[in-house]
């Protein structure tokens, strides 16, 4: 924390970033705890970035490490870009989640205990041999020993508040307690709880709040409240949001820019129910969800709607890319608009369903049977989940071609303050469907050939059911193209191939090229793509201080690369890539271009921090 | 069932320029001249129609319509033409299937797509076989059959359709042949009318790899005596005179009987309409194995709010509620503060 005014005992000190992680059991409500003290936060205008961080199961046994639910969030007065690599802050809940976070923390951190749970028996289940708090464990911290739950069961009580029931709003006393330590404003908290809960639940919670916050303010265990004050950010009305709901909007908002009605179909899945969540409120925008039976039916809906003119979506996770892969590859054959959303986990297998990776590069770019080229695009933070959906979108009618949006566990369920868009400056992409035949056969008659190309997109037409003198049909068996009618003959084959990946290839004309952050004559490169964006732009930023020139270059379009990227790369005499995988980017730009790039490659479930990319691009000056 | 059929077409209007190609002798053909046939007299137009087919030989047939169609992929027919309905409840949505097809590699998509009743004619041609891929068993092959890929006979017990269909919800359910254009037309004609998802299980000959399949039912010598003719309504008989008949015994189990040897009264009325499927799915386990008398005609058909229609009904409800989606609105739904 940098102090940035002087003060004494007693009075608010400002300190221009704080990174508080609110850690206790999956049953505890951490991540209510977590998101209403964001929801402040942002309403009280500063820069945040949050990492939700919880257990695959949905009750993992009480008490143990393994069912420790984290919420991690960086507010700050600057613009920041990642949730922090080190807590400042630790609340923990109970003895495990003590010892499943407290190593995160820097050193001397503050560290806050409900002092209730750390009976021998929680001890015992969280695996401590000694008590931590005893122990000497914990010199390295300053800690914090509070009753939470004997201080809420206190003030409950005289509402008639049965003591077992006042053990489910200590995450309130623990909210309150931050709020002071934080002097957040508590008027919006206490809206929301009046709000969101009902009766005696409502009254519980309210009393424990008010109950943190005023033992924050008159006991002597603080000195003084800190202030992260509002940030400096460009001007504009901003609102919080997590990359799954920006991602929902962004599909919103696809529908109304393209005049399309959209329908998604989906399979529930972690990390990607949400987006059908948020959708499914939607329908008076013309949106249409189907929870489908199973994957596999998820994208042929979307691929039917499709077929029929709507603007089709299917979202998903990696093991659920795999069951619409041949969908995905027919998608390809009938060369129909489509978009499927890709939130990336920890695989293989059903992995680390809750934990991020972004190890499915390959799968988008390769998963498909036969020669099957599709454009891909990768959000990089959770706002831009919102453009990138519209961008895929956008790609997939001009081109009528499968799309692969990839996002992943960590943008999807992390939040940032978005500086809203006008939505007037939003891009349109509206396309038209054929009305009229195209062709005339030998006889005179006008025809339809739905294989037809435009010259320029190589897109074909796209003519729906309704539209008169315009049937035809479309299938996965290879076609003539123009006539669209059946043809197995090899010469043909071949020039399909070709014009199928002509045509992705030259959707590089159309996108944005690659661009250099940073010092362009530097020697050193990082290039990046998807969520690693945070992370990198901080280490980028850092090395950047400490006088060292490095260049960065951060991909949103993984298929077709921009058309400048191998010559940019070509320029550096050292390219670094970091990826939350084994090196998925960094093979195909050696192999695409023949350049000497170095992996720097984590898959742990967990995002880069900043610290270790600094340390990596260090390396680069050895 | 499009509101703006009002133009008259006849049987050419239907067929596409495309050379038919299955097996001279194929069953197939049958079923294409029926449903060409039909067309004109439903009074639908070609551009509000379309045909969904997944893989197999019966799934080339949206090539040989002109109309919209899309020939997919295995099995996935009735989940894709789903897509098609619900966005576009004005069309009319046939699903064109075989047994391997619909009941093997896409058994999840059909059974939810007649649980949810969309709006989809669903057509599969039952040949017992799997004819594309050159003769392998497939789920409603008979135990002991003999083929490529059980040179010592198939130890899998098979599926029986119509139950299956019944017991996944279905709220129209018949089956007709590929020897009886009038009798398939009849019953594509009641499928057709019907709003929401339904079901007709056509025998159909495979004369290459499973030649004379359903001959000992459908033979011209023996169809007299061995196909049940169900009419809404009436008592079940069937044979020479109506000589034989259906009752239900004491314990529940329907049997076919000689009528002279039961009272009148005992015959059992077929009803169609009922809302129970209880008589439905027993009618359509009286037969047991491909040697004995087996109903045809619409043995269920009921009345179910179609999916497409619900859907759009929530979107409607919606709107009138929330009023046209407004997309500024939305980004600021969560709350917002102002910098600046
Ligand atoms: S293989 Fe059998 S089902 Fe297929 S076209 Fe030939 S006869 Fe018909």
């Amino acid at each position: 924390m940098t102090i940035t005014s002087p003060q004494a005992k007693g009075e608010t000190e400002a300190v221009s970033y704080v990174v508080v992680r609110f850690a206790g059991d999956s049953g505890d409500g951490m991540q209510v705890t977590g998101d209403r003290f964001t929801s402040v936060s942002a309403l009280f205008g500063n820069d945040l970035s949050t990492f939700p961080d919880y257990p695959a199961e949905i009750r993992a046994p009480a008490g143990t490490v393994n069912g420790v639910s984290s919420f991690q969030i960086h507010i700050s007065d600057h613009d920041i870009t990642t949730p922090g690599d080190a807590p400042n802050v630790l609340i923990a809940m109970n003895p495990a989640a003590l010892k499943a976070d407290v190593h995160l923390l820097i050193p001397g951190g503050l560290v806050i205990v409900n002092s209730d749970n750390f009976e021998a028996r929680d001890l015992e289940k969280a695996e401590y041999e000694a008590n931590p708090l005893t122990d000497g464990s914990l010199r390295n911290y300053r800690v914090v020993e509070i009753p939470m739950t004997t201080l809420t069961q206190r003030v409950t009580e005289p509402l008639g508040v049965k003591a077992r029931d006042a053990e489910r709003s200590k995450n309130f006393f623990a909210l309150g307690l931050i709020s002071w330590l934080y002097t957040r404003p508590t008027e919006p908290t206490i809206a929301w709880i009046e709000k969101r809960f009902k009766d005696l639940v409502k009254d519980s919670n309210l009393a424990a709040f008010r109950a943190g916050y005023n033992f924050g303010e008159t006991t002597e265990l603080f000195d003084h409240p800190y202030e992260v004050r509002p940030a400096k950010l460009p001007a504009g009305e901003y609102t919080n949001v997590s990359g799954n709901t920006a991602l929902a909007w962004g599909i919103v908002a696809a529908g109304q820019l393209s005049k399309l009605p959209v329908l998604l179909g989906s399979y529930p899945i972690t990390p990607a129910s949400d987006v059908l969540h948020e959708l499914s409120k939607h329908k008076h925008f013309g949106v249409r969800t189907v929870q489908a039976e199973d994957e596999i039916a998820a994208a042929g809906m979307a691929l039917g709607a499709a077929f029929a003119g709507h603007l089709g979506y299917t979202t998903t996770s990696g093991p659920g890319v795999a069951l619409k892969s041949e969908t995905m590859s027919l998608a390809v054959s009938l060369e129909l608009p489509l978009v499927l959303v890709d939130i990336q986990r920890g695989g293989p297998s059903t992995g680390l369903p809750t934990k991020t990776e972004a190890a499915d590069l390959n799968l988008a770019m390769y998963g498909r049977h036969s020669e099957a080229p599709l454009p891909i695009v990768a959000a990089y933070r959770p706002s831009h989940c919102f453009d990138a959906v519209i961008e895929a979108s956008r790609i997939a009618l001009k081109y009528r071609t499968p799309v692969i949006l990839l996002s992943d566990g960590y943008l999807a369920n992390g939040s940032e303050p978005w500086n809203l868009p006008d939505v007037a400056t939003l891009p349109d992409i509206s396309t038209s469907f054929a009305t009229e035949p195209n062709h005339t056969a030998p006889d005179g008659t006008p025809e339809f050939w739905p294989y037809l190309r435009d010259p320029e997109t190589l897109a074909r037409p796209w003519a729906i059911p309704g539209t008169p003198l315009l049937m035809h049909r479309i299938g996965g068996i290879e076609k003539e193209d123009g006539t669209g009618n059946i043809d197995y003959t090899p010469a043909n084959h071949e020039k399909m191939v070709r014009l199928r990946q002509a045509k992705i290839d030259g959707i590089a004309r159309d996108i944005p090229l690659a661009e250099v952050v940073g010092d362009a004559d530097a020697h050193v490169c990082v290039l990046g793509w998807g969520s690693t964006w945070g992370a990198i732009s901080s280490a980028v930023e850092l090395v950047r201080e400490s006088g060292k020139k490095v260049a960065w270059i951060h991909l949103t379009h993984l298929n077709p690369f921009p058309a400048n990227l191998g010559d940019l790369l070509r320029g550096f005499s050292r390219v670094i890539v970091p990826e939350l995988n084994g090196g998925q980017l960094c093979r195909i730009v050696r192999a695409n271009y023949l350049i000497d790039a170095r992996s720097v490659s984590k898959i742990q479930g967990r995002p880069f921090m900043s610290a270790e990319l600094v340390n990596e691009i260090e390396k680069e000056f050895s | 069932m499009s509101e703006t059929a009002v133009r008259v077409t006849t049987k050419k209007d239907w067929m596409s320029d495309q050379e038919v190609r299955w097996c001279p002798g194929c069953g197939d053909y049958g079923v294409l001249q029926a449903v060409q046939q039909l067309m004109p007299e439903l009074g639908v137009v070609p551009e509000r129609t379309v045909f969904v087919s997944g893989i197999g030989c019966s799934s080339r047939f949206p090539y040989y319509m002109n109309t919209y169609g899309m020939h997919s992929i295995h099995g996935r027919a009735p989940a894709i033409a789903t897509g098609v309905a619900v966005a576009r409840p004005d069309l009319d949505v046939w699903v064109v299937t075989g047994d391997g097809d619909a009941l093997s590699i896409g058994g999840n998509h059909l059974i939810h797509a007649l649980r949810r009743n969309v709006n989809l004619k669903i057509l599969l041609f039952n040949n017992r076989i799997y004819g594309l891929t050159k003769g392998q068993y497939s789920p409603t092959s008979e135990v002991g059959k003999v083929t490529k890929s059980t040179p010592f006979g198939s130890v899998d017990h098979p599926f029986n359709p119509l139950s299956l269909v019944i017991g996944s919800e279905a709220t129209f359910v018949a089956r007709t042949h590929d020897l009886d254009r009038k009798h398939m037309m009849g019953v594509l004609r009641a499928a057709y009318e019907h709003r929401g998802a339904s079901f007709v299980e056509i025998f159909q000959n495979c004369n290459v790899f499973n030649d004379g399949a359903f001959e000992d039912i459908i033979g011209k010598q023996v169809r007299g005596e061995m196909m049940i003719d169900l009419k809404h309504g009436e008592p079940i008989r069937f044979g020479a005179d109506g000589h034989k008949g259906v009752v239900m015994g004491g314990d529940g189990q329907l049997r076919i009987v000689e009528v002279a040897d039961v009272s009148p009264d005992d015959l059992l009325v077929h009803d169609a309409h009922r809302a129970d499927p209880a008589l439905a799915f027993a009618l359509a386990r009286i037969t047991h194995d491909e040697h004995q008398a087996t109903p045809f005609g619409v043995f269920r058909d009921v009345k179910r709010d179609d999916y497409g229609h619900l859907v759009a009904a929530q979107l409607v409800q919606a709107s009138e509620r929330k009023g046209p989606g407004d997309l500024a609105a939305l980004l600021r739904s969560n709350g917002t503060w102002t910098i600046g």
